[in-house]
């Protein structure tokens, strides 16, 4: 078995230190950062997300084979940076202002740095000012909010009518989620999609990327 | 009659399947030992880090009627109003189990650690529950001693945000009862800080107050419709000479 096909086999079970272990060799066989990270580890990541959304496995177990990519990533990072590889799609996310909740925003930040994409995370409580100087001078192609309060819900619609406000509405693509959402408020406050889940976070961003 | 309640960890830990169930982890499912090792670290650590306190004050029936109209946002029709003006008892709570947790919930994301991380906060969401839980034990022991509750009559908690009673109702009900007392702030969002915190109202009376439909118009959007297990779980508790339910 070759080391790519290891390496991805034990980012898939959670293996972190063998990760590590397996990138590093992958490298010192001469094999491109830009492979090695789209064949082992974020092929890996697909097969994961893969086996989440059918119930084969749970998130605990995909949190694990994320910490494992992480490992991966962390060697492959620099190597990336000064081959100078563009991102398959940059998308900045927060929770709104007035909302502290995060573990849900952190899911879907994780899925998406899994399937290859750049995320710039703003936190918590994130003004529709930040959402959007952030979007602009990172160059982000999308933003991601996230809400768990209804009462924090209607920043939302804030932070689109701002992009509105600034001419950038056409250049960015908005998806929202959070337990009070819905399709149909998404829909009302003028987002482009609603994701019940992490998983479809991620196939929303990569429909908007045109990527698949 | 207002008492401050400190909450000791051994009483509210959350197990392991807690944990898992907490993540959308079904019952019954294998699991690594990874997975569990991530579950026993995170319980160990929650041990550590938790700081459960608790809070409750009874009201009265007029002064909570104004509690619940809070600022105005309920839903037209709610089963609230029919049950605590036919209660023996109310009282309001709230509970914590502290600001430690949450930090080290957010250092352990930022640092890649996110099976432990995702584990610590299921189980600060779960024993936050099981505080909620300690604290109706203490005021269904406090009216019974007080005479005003025995094992004929059922207790149930309602929250705001739930059942239509409208999140904002916070407000009110941290005008009364204070819980700042045990480190919990309100914001202008209705957010109570620390997060894994829970406020409401423990209604006790008649069993039979507490029988409502699952009909109003915001049940259709409801995931859970638990008020059907909390209604089953008084009548199920129902001493065996009284078969009013039968
Ligand atoms: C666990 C829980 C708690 C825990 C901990 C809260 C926490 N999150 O830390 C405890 C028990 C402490 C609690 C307390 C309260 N809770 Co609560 N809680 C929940 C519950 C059951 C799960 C939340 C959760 O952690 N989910 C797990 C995470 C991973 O999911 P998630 O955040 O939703 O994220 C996923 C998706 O939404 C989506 N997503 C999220 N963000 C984003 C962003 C983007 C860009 C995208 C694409 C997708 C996306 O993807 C994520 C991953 O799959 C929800 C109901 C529910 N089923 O969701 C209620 C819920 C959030 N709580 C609610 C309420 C009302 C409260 C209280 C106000 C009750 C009270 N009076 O005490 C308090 C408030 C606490 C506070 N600090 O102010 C309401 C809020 C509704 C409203 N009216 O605003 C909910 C929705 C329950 C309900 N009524 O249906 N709660
Ligand atoms: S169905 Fe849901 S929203 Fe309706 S009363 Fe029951 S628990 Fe509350």
């Amino acid at each position: 078995m070759d080391t790519l096909q290891r390496l991805s086999e034990n980012m898939q079970k959670g293996n972190a230190d063998q990760v590590a272990r397996l990138t590093q060799q992958a490298i010192d066989e001469g094999c491109e950062p830009k492979t090695i990270l789209d064949d082992a580890l974020v092929g890996g990541m697909a097969v994961v997300g893969e086996k989440f959304k059918k119930h084969e496995i749970f998130l605990p177990h995909v949190l694990l084979a994320a910490k494992a990519m992480h490992a991966g990533m962390d060697l492959l990072k620099p190597l990336l940076v000064k081959d100078g590889i563009p991102t398959i799609g940059k998308v900045v996310t927060g929770t709104v202002q007035g909302d502290l909740h995060d573990i849900g925003k952190n899911l879907v930040g994780i899925m998406l740095k899994g399937a290859g994409f750049d995320v710039i995370d703003l936190g918590r409580d994130v003004s529709p000012e930040k959402f959007l100087d952030a979007a602009v001078s990172e160059k982000a192609n999308v933003i991601g909010m996230s809400a768990l309060l209804t009462t924090t819900m209607p920043v939302m619609k804030k932070v689109i009518a701002l992009a509105h406000e600034r001419n950038v509405r056409n250049q960015l693509k908005f998806i929202v989620g959070g337990a009070p959402m819905s399709k149909e408020y998404a829909q009302e406050i003028g987002a482009d999609a609603y994701c019940y889940d992490a998983v479809s976070a991620v196939e929303s961003v990569k429909r908007f990327m045109g990527a698949h | 009659m207002r008492r401050v309640i400190d909450i000791s960890a051994e009483q509210i830990a959350p197990t392991v399947e807690e944990l898992l169930n907490q993540q959308g982890v079904p019952p019954g499912a294998v699991h690594d030992e990874p997975t569990l090792r991530a579950a026993r670290e995170a319980i160990a650590l929650w041990g550590h880090l938790s700081q459960p306190m608790g809070i409750f004050a009874e009201i009265a029936i007029h002064d909570f009627a104004q509690v619940y109209i809070g600022d105005g946002r309920n839903e037209p029709e709610t089963p609230l109003p029919n049950i605590y003006q036919r209660a023996d008892a109310l009282a309001l709570f709230a509970v914590t189990v502290g600001h430690d947790i949450e930090q080290e919930i957010r250092r352990l994301f930022e640092t890649n650690e996110f099976p432990l991380g995702a584990m610590l906060d299921a189980a600060a969401s779960v024993s936050a529950e099981n505080a909620a839980d300690i604290v109706q034990d203490k005021v269904q022991k406090h009216l019974s001693v007080i005479g005003r509750w025995d094992r004929s009559k059922g207790i149930m908690p309602f929250s705001p945000g739930y059942c239509g009673w409208h999140v904002s109702g916070q407000r009110a009900l941290f005008d009364t009862l204070h819980p700042e007392e045990i480190g919990i702030e309100l914001s202008d969002s209705y957010l109570m800080q620390p997060l894994k915190s829970i406020s409401g109202l423990l209604v006790a009376g008649p069993r039979d107050i507490f029988q409502f439909d699952d009909d109003f118009p915001f049940c259709s959007e409801c995931a859970t419709h638990s008020c059907r297990e909390r209604i089953m779980s008084i009548i199920e508790n129902q001493p065996k000479a009284d078969t009013r339910w039968e």
